[in-house]
């Protein structure tokens, strides 16, 4: 954890208030964020999320999927995978264009036999989507895909305001048995918690200021004594987020979630061990 | 557009009764000094326009919603206001042919750009805008979104000056408001195509201008909840009206068997879904197939489709 990038929620705070700001400089005006001056946007974020480290070819090691065009920008689907025998320990997701371009950056836990997270994104314009995996020795893998979509992130948060409010916190898990591939040797399950997961970028009516964005920013997924995985979040997780996951199938454990959002508000839930 | 359109006396709007009542009433007529829209006079004193099926482009205006307008004794008031500022004064010089009576109201069945854009040219004309108590909040949250987004779809020049208005007078349940021996009833419901929908119905003549929780011929469009939109088809079955101007398609259809083809599709893809979330389906495999049996029976059924199916599995693999 020591070689962490985000150490601490200030730290994660201070990297996503640098990406609002470079993404506000260098973002194009038009949804039509085309290729040229794509990579400078890049160079722009790995300069800052990753203080100009070095990055290798991520073929292989780790891998992203999104679809090339998003059906509803507002809920994206993408899933993150990592090569099991290379100890990817971190995957950090960034939405190049977004006004905040850091979604996510999941931790892997140890042992838990963690390969695949899918998840669903809000996505502002046409943009890269880069997946960086971050190995045992520090070295950064790094991968990406190209999606159309617009008006996801400035869109408003919630279809329903006054319903998002009356269930936030709430959890759901599902669990689908054998991982696919995994020759029984995973299982999977999928995460689902209430929240508004607000942007931020709604005016409010009365003032004409922003509302302030309301997300989850830290989320811990255990099951017994051991964590599956941890997540600092950003604005650009969908509304109700989700996470569906494999995990080291073993014997019977409860899982233990716990969620922290912006104004501090801490959801916790444990689910009974697998029924089986 | 620079021209005036010639107004059929008959429109076809479908289903042959319709089109007999339709050819009784007759439209308004057309003298050509200036631009009108077309407008059907579907009941006495009961106008409906029949937008475009289409996605809003420069080369229709934004004129790709329906709306209307009731004449009482005493004024008139105007159901959603077209799509553009153009259309909307066009509209209005519609009314103007019809009646020098005041517009007292403009009444807006929900957020969406395609129905209120041009608000503005009626609150200019003295109306008081009417609309669900969610409908400011929403359209503030959504003003920068749309300003955008209509921005690249119509071209700049028809967006410049429009003004997403918020109600001066906002409903939570129901109203009524008259307009000089005829009494327009107004009713909010649970969210169903948007969080804002409101419908308006002339109970003198049975008339219900349904906003967007009627759609024909155009596929039904999800901006809020499909279960919320199966449960409000159920009570609008039971409101005492003859014939409906839905959001879009004709200008004017029988109720309540309007409500059909909708409920036929939106049940088709809550079908859909259901079995796919149960049998563990990921939500762009399932969204990828959803209600495809459905595909021949609309208009922009590419269009809307997948993201109906990918926001409804979010909405249905919590229940
Ligand atoms: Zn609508």
């Amino acid at each position: 954890m020591s070689q962490s990038i985000f150490t601490g929620r200030s730290r994660m705070a201070a990297v996503l208030a640098i990406g609002l700001t470079a993404a506000a400089m260098s973002a194009p005006s038009g949804a039509k964020a085309a290729e040229p001056g794509a990579d400078e946007v890049w160079q722009g974020l790995v300069t800052d999320v990753f203080e100009g480290k070095p990055m290798q070819d991520g073929t292989g090691i780790v891998s992203l999927e999104a679809p090339a065009r998003a059906a509803d920008p507002a809920l994206v689907p993408v899933t993150l995978s990592v090569d099991p025998t290379r100890h990817i320990r971190k995957l950090t997701l960034v939405i190049d264009h977004n006004p905040a371009p850091v979604a996510a950056s999941f931790t892997l836990g140890d042992g838990a036999g963690v390969t695949r997270i899918e998840t669903r994104v809000r996505v502002n314009a046409y943009t890269d989507i880069h997946l960086v995996g971050e190995a045992d020795d520090g070295t950064l893998y790094v991968t990406s895909r190209y999606v159309k979509a617009a008006g996801g992130c400035a869109a408003p948060a919630s279809k329903d305001p006054a319903a998002a409010a009356r269930s936030i916190g709430q959890m759901k898990l599902r669990r689908f048995g054998a991982a696919e591939g995994s020759g029984g040797t995973r299982d999977e399950a999928q995460l689902m918690i209430r929240h508004p997961n607000n942007s931020g970028l709604q005016k409010d009516q009365v003032t004409l200021l922003y509302i302030p964005a309301h997300f989850i920013t830290e989320l811990t997924v255990a099951r017994g004594e051991r964590t599956l995985f941890t997540m600092e979040g950003g604005i650009s997780i969908s509304e109700d987020p989700s996470f569906r996951f494999d995990y080291r199938a073993d014997t019977p454990e409860p899982f233990h979630v716990k969620a922290v959002d912006t104004e501090n508000m801490t959801f916790a839930h444990d689910f009974p061990a697998d029924a089986s | 557009m620079a021209l005036c359109t010639p107004i059929e006396g008959v429109r076809s709007v479908g289903p042959a009764a319709l089109a007999v009542l339709m050819s009784v009433f007759g439209s308004v007529p057309c003298a050509c000094a200036e631009d009108t829209l077309a407008f059907d006079e579907i009941a006495p004193h009961v106008y409906a326009h029949a937008g475009a099926v289409a996605l809003p482009s420069s080369e229709n205006r934004g004129d790709t919603s329906n709306f209307g307008f009731v004449v009482g004794d005493e004024a008139v008031a105007v159901i959603d206001a077209g799509g553009s500022l153009p259309v909307a004064r066009e509209a209005l010089a519609a009314i103007r042919r019809v009646t020098d009576k005041p517009v007292r109201y403009l009444i807006l069945t929900h957020m969406h750009p395609d129905h209120v854009f041009g608000s503005r040219i009626f609150k200019d004309a003295g109306a008081t805008i009417v609309g669900s108590a969610a409908l400011g909040d929403a359209l503030a949250a959504r003003s920068d979104t749309y300003l955008a987004s209509y921005r690249d779809q119509l071209g700049p020049a028809l967006v410049e000056g429009v003004e997403l208005l918020p109600p001066d007078r906002s409903v939570d349940g129901s109203l009524t408001l008259d307009l000089g021996h005829r009494a327009l009833r107004l009713q909010t419901w649970p969210t169903a195509h948007t969080n804002t929908d409101l419908t308006v119905l002339d109970t003198t003549s049975g008339t219900l201008f349904a906003g967007d929780l009627v759609f024909l011929e155009h596929l039904p469009v999800i901006d809020g909840s499909l279960t919320g939109w199966l449960k409000d088809i159920e009570s609008l079955k039971a409101l005492p009206a003859a014939r409906v101007v839905p959001g879009h398609g004709p200008s004017v259809a029988p109720f309540p068997a309007a409500l059909e083809p909708e409920a036929r599709y939106l049940e088709t893809l809550k079908r859909d879904l259901d079995a796919d979330i149960d049998a563990g389906l990921r939500l762009e495999n399932a969204a990828a197939s959803a209600a495809a049996s459905e595909a021949a029976n609309w208009q922009l059924f590419d269009a809307y489709n997948p993201r109906n199916a990918t926001a409804a599995y979010a909405e249905l693999e919590w229940q």
